[in-house]
């Protein structure tokens, strides 16, 4: 079971939906749970799981190295490369290694085999565990552009045996659609402002071009307006949850507590959802 | 010696656009025979790699003196690597700019 939880809005609640589901299903299912965090250009899940990091890997990427003896500066690899990640001058093949997407094609095409490919770090994935609960994140080197290949490397932990809990970064953009990519279900969370709404148009229209099943949390449901729920209703999609603004959520929250920690009712209504989901995919 | 200024519009007195790499056009003015050509930039709206390509077309096109209100990292490596002149900060029209270099 894949059930990921995505936005179009920024700061709507995600990685708070995310560790409340993970923590209230660990250990009191059958079924193992694992939460992976995808929002490698700034994950912070890591700050309410506090997980003990048993393992680090590296991520790399192939980037063009050329071998300045048999280049003859013809100039293929700039014509070929979409992604603009090299350029010849009259001097040298300069490279963007930050462009590059790392299909290959230059080296592939080069009429002079003076393209070879390398390996360049650009991010890391830990692992590790807190209490009954795995853990797994990815982070993007600074400077680095290409999130989806630390999110790919992210997802391979996925475990079909287990509940794995996908946390995602916002927006509707690539490492969004990675992140969801075969989800089994696809949790939404949004905020009732004009602006929440906006954006949750835009991830759901992304969501059922996916044909992802999907679901809806509404954060700090008594601000703005009604206009979020109208829609929902009128679109008949499910709303899982309303949260209320509440002063010693968002306190807890700033110290780092989960929301199931510091009110321990919402772990029934998040054991209740996840059957909800298990429900929809049979 | 050509010269290449980014410029608003296709026009001599056109204002300087400040960006090179995402510039509306180029206006290409030849020194000696005072001739020019104004060449829309195709990747004023390119998603990644502007500044790198402007620097490509530049070395196509023969220039050897580039000027304009900034010029990104990226495109200023493919320029000097080329060995072309870059003068930024330019503010006025594109004419003023050739003025000031003739």
């Amino acid at each position: 079971m894949i059930i990921s939880i995505a936005s179009g809005k920024g700061g709507t609640g995600k990685t708070m939906i995310a560790v409340s589901l993970a923590f209230s299903l660990s250990g009191a299912t059958s079924k193992a749970v694992q939460l992976l965090d995808c929002d490698v250009e700034e994950p912070n899940a890591h700050i309410f799981v506090r997980p003990k990091i048993s393992q680090k890997t590296p991520v790399s990427v192939l980037i063009p190295k050329i071998d300045k003896n048999r280049c003859n500066l013809c100039g293929r690899c700039a014509q070929i490369c979409v992604y603009h990640a090299l350029a010849v001058t009259t001097q040298e093949v300069l490279t963007f290694p930050e462009l590059c997407h790392s299909c290959g094609a230059c080296s592939y095409l080069c009429p002079q085999n003076a393209i070879s490919e390398i390996e360049k770090k650009i991010g890391y994935i830990e692992k590790g565990d807190r209490d009954t609960l795995s853990f797994v994140h990815g982070k993007l080197n600074i400077g680095e552009m290409l999130a989806v290949p630390v999110i790919k490397a992210v997802k391979k932990y996925i475990d079909p045996f287990k509940i794995n809990v996908v946390d995602s970064p916002p927006g509707t953009s690539c490492p969004v659609i990675e992140t969801v990519h075969r989800s089994d279900f696809c949790v939404l969370v949004t905020e009732p402002t004009p602006f929440g709404l906006n954006d949750l148009i835009l991830a759901i229209a992304a969501i059922r071009k996916l044909h992802i099943p999907f679901g809806v949390i509404i954060n700090r449901c008594d601000l703005g307006n009604q206009e979020t729920e109208n829609y929902c209703q009128r679109e008949k999609i499910p709303i899982l949850l309303k949260i209320p603004f509440k002063k010693e959520i968002a306190l807890a929250y700033s110290k780092g507590i989960p929301l199931i920690e510091a009110f321990p009712e919402y772990k029934p209504i998040f054991q209740r959802i996840y059957k909800l989901i298990e429900n929809t995919k049979t | 010696m050509k010269i290449a200024i980014t410029a608003q519009n296709d026009r001599l007195d056109a204002e300087i656009d400040p960006r090179f790499g995402r510039c509306a056009y180029f206006i290409i003015f030849d020194t000696i025979t005072k001739q020019f050509e104004a060449i829309q930039n195709p990747n004023q709206d390119a998603r990644s790699g502007a500044g790198i390509q402007a620097g490509q077309f530049m070395i196509e096109k023969g220039i050897k003196k580039v000027l304009t209100g900034k010029v990104g990292p990226n495109a200023e490596r493919v320029l000097k690597s080329a060995g072309i002149d870059i003068v930024t900060d330019l503010k006025k029209t594109v004419k003023e700019a050739i003025q000031s270099v003739e």
